[in-house]
C-alpha cells in the first residue's frame, strides 16, 4: 500500500535520494521493522513520525547503518543510496556515513574545544592543512548558524555551550564532513522551545543543500519543517506523502487517528 | 533507639579508622622528620662499617629507576588489555577465563610476585638481580590495577560519544583512539597513580629481583637497592631505628603526595 502512495507524491520535478525496498529489521527475534518501502526525496525534508517503539529510530538508522554496532540484528531487503545499495556486499561503511551524516536526540558535543568538535571528521578523513581546517569549520559553524556565537571562543570546551548551541554544534560537526544527507534522531527533544525554534529555522535553510530525515515525536514540529512524512506503527510503515495531505486528508484511518491526537 | 546505636557505631568506627591512620603516620614523621634534611636526601648510604650512616639518595633513585620501567611496560599492556575488554571482547569463554585471570593477578600477594620474578627474569631470563628484573617484576605485580581502573574509565565513558565518531565516518580505532581513550584518561591517570603508589612501596618483590646491593645503577642491568628494601635492611639488620624512621617519613611523605595527585586528578576532572 505504501507503495502506491508513494507512487502518488506530486513529485515527478524530484529525485529520490534513497529509495527503500521491502526492508525488515530485526532484533534478534523481534522484528522491529516490517517490509517498509518508502522513497526520500532530495533537497527536502521527510519527518518519520508515530508513537514510541513504532520503529521510526530503528528505520532511521538503518539509512546509515548505525544499527550495525548493535549485536544480534538482522537486516533484509534494500536501502539504495543514489541507486546503489548499502546493504551490497563490500560497501565501505565509513564510505557511507561521509555521506549520511547524523544528529542525536541528546547533544553529544565531545568533551574538546569547539574548534576540535567540527574539525574531528574532516581531521580523522585525512584533511591536516590548517587553513583548510579553519575554512571548514567556519563554513560548518556558519551553516549550523552557530559562528557568530561562538567565533571568539573557538578554543574553549564545547561542554560550556547551552543545549540549544550544542546541538547546532553537533549539527556543524555533522556537516563538517559534507555529508549529502542529514539524519536527525528528534534532534529537539532536549531543547526548551526556542532553542527548538532556532533549530528548525535551521533544517529550513540546510534543506536547500542536504536531503534530511527527520524522526520526531512532535506532530507540530512534523507538520512545520517538513515537506513529507512517513507515519510508523507497530514497526509498519502504514502512509506516506507530502506532509500535508498526510495531516489533512491521510486515506488510512490509523493515520488520522494518530495525526488528531486520538493516540499515541 | 536503634537508629541512634546504629550510628553509634558507624561513626565510632569510622573515628578508629582515621585515628589509626593519624597515629601511624604521624608516629612515623614525628619519630623520622627530625632526620631528615637535604644532606640526607643528597648523599649515599654507607654501611661498609656495620653502622649504617649517610643519607639515601641512591635509594631514592632506584625506586623512581624501578617504578619507571615498571610503568613503561604495564601501562602500555594495560590499557591496552583495558581497551580490548571494553571496546572488542564479546561475552564467552576465552574472555571469562582473562577475566578471572586478572582478578586472581590483583589478589597474589608481593612475595610470590618476587618468586615468580625471581625465577624468570632473574634466573630463567639471566637478567640477574637487576633494575630490569625489578621492573618487570612490579609491572606484572601493578598490572591488575591498570587493567581495572583503566576498565571501569573507558566503560563510564558515554556511548554517545562512541556512536557521534562513528556517524562521522570514524573507524572502530579511530574512535578508540581518539574520542574514549581521551575521554577516559583522568580515570586512567588516576589508576597509573596508584599503582605508582604501589610500586614505591613494594619491598617484597623488589628484593628478590633488583638485589639490595648499595651502588647507585646507571644502566637497567645493574641492582640497586629502592627506598622499601633499604628500610627493610635498616629495620631488620642493622637495628638502626632512628635511620630507617627517617627513610620510612620519606617513603610516607612520598606515597601521601601521589595519593593526593590521583585524588586531585579524580577532583578536578568529575567536576
Amino acid at each position: 500500500m505504501s507503495e502506491r502512495l508513494t507512487d502518488s507524491h506530486p513529485s515527478e520535478l524530484q529525485k529520490a535520494k534513497i529509495e527503500v525496498v521491502d526492508l525488515s529489521f530485526y532484533y534478534s527475534n523481534v522484528q522491529a521493522l516490517k517490509s517498509v518501502n518508502l522513497a526520500i526525496f532530495e533537497r527536502s525534508v521527510t519527518a518519520l513520525i508515530g508513537p514510541s517503539g513504532c520503529g521510526k529510530s530503528t528505520f532511521l538508522r538503518t539509512i546509515n547503518r548505525m544499527n550495525d554496532i548493535i549485536p544480534m540484528t538482522k537486516v533484509t531487503g534494500h536501502v539504495r543510496l543514489d541507486g546503489q545499495d548499502i546493504y551490497a556486499p563490500g560497501v565501505d561503511v565509513v564510505e557511507l556515513r561521509k555521506r549520511v551524516g547524523m544528529v542525536f536526540q541528546k547533544p553529544n558535543p565531545f568533551p574538546m574545544s569547539i574548534y576540535d568538535n567540527v574539525a574531528y571528521g574532516p581531521r580523522i578523513h585525512g584533511v591536516r592543512k590548517k587553513s583548510t581546517l579553519d575554512e571548514i569549520v567556519e563554513r560548518s559553524l556558519t551553516l549550523a548558524a552557530l559562528w557568530d556565537e561562538v567565533k571568539d571562543r573557538l578554543r574553549s570546551s564545547a561542554l560550556e555551550l547551552s543545549g540549544g548551541q550544542q546541538q547546532r554544534l553537533c549539527i556543524a560537526r555533522a556537516l563538517a564532513v559534507e555529508p549529502e544527507v542529514l539524519l536527525m534522531d528528534e534532534p529537539c527533544s532536549a531543547l526548551d522551545p526556542i532553542a527548538t525554534a532556532r533549530i528548525e529555522d535551521l533544517i529550513q535553510e540546510l534543506k536547500k543543500q542536504f536531503t534530511i530525515v527527520i524522526v520526531t515525536h512532535n506532530l507540530h514540529q512534523a507538520g512545520r519543517v517538513s515537506d513529507f512524512t512517513a507515519f510508523f506503527l507497530a514497526g509498519e510503515l502504514v502512509e506516506s506523502g507530502p506532509t500535508e495531505v498526510i495531516f489533512e486528508r491521510p486515506s488510512d484511518k490509523r493515520t488520522e487517528d494518530y495525526v488528531t491526537g486520538r493516540f499515541g | 533507639m536503634k537508629q541512634t546505636v546504629a550510628k553509634l557505631l558507624i561513626v565510632t568506627s569510622a573515628i578508629v579508622v582515621l585515628c589509626i591512620l593519624a597515629v601511624v603516620i604521624s608516629h612515623i614523621l614525628i619519630n623520622g622528620l627530625p632526620l631528615v634534611n637535604l644532606a640526607y636526601l643528597t648523599t649515599d648510604p654507607d654501611i661498609s662499617w656495620g653502622n649504617p650512616v649517610g643519607g639515601i639518595r641512591s635509594t631514592v633513585w632506584v625506586s623512581c629507576y624501578l617504578t619507571v620501567i615498571a610503568l613503561l611496560v604495564a601501562v602500555p599492556i594495560g590499557v591496552g588489555a583495558a581497551v580490548y575488554f571494553t571496546e572488542y571482547a564479546k561475552v564467552g569463554a576465552f574472555v571469562t577465563a582473562l577475566r578471572f585471570a586478572v582478578e586472581s593477578l590483583a589478589g597474589v600477594p608481593s612475595i610470590v610476585f618476587g618468586l615468580f620474578g625471581y625465577a624468570l627474569f632473574v634466573i630463567s631470563l639471566g637478567l640477574q638481580w637487576s633494575i630490569l628484573s625489578g621492573g618487570l617484576t612490579l609491572a606484572c605485580m601493578i598490572l591488575p590495577t591498570i587493567i581495572r581502573t583503566s576498565e571501569e574509565a573507558l566503560r563510564s565513558v558515554p556511548s554517545a560519544f562512541r556512536e557521534a565518531s562513528l556517524s562521522l565516518g570514524a573507524t572502530r580505532w579511530q574512535t578508540i583512539w581518539r574520542v574514549v581513550v581521551p575521554s577516559a584518561s583522568p580515570g586512567i591517570v588516576t589508576g597509573i597513580i596508584l599503582g605508582v603508589g604501589r610500586a614505591v612501596g613494594e619491598t617484597a618483590a623488589v628484593m628478590l629481583t633488583a638485589g639490595m646491593s648499595l651502588g647507585f645503577p646507571i644502566l637497567p642491568t645493574q641492582p640497586g637497592r629502592s627506598m622499601a628494601v633499604h628500610l627493610y635492611t635498616l629495620a631488620q639488620e642493622h637495628i638502626a631505628y632512628d635511620q630507617s624512621y627517617a627513610t620510612a617519613a620519606v617513603l610516607v611523605l612520598v606515597i601521601l603526595a601521589v595519593d593526593a595527585a590521583a585524588s586531585l586528578i579524580r577532583r578536578r576532572t568529575s567536576t
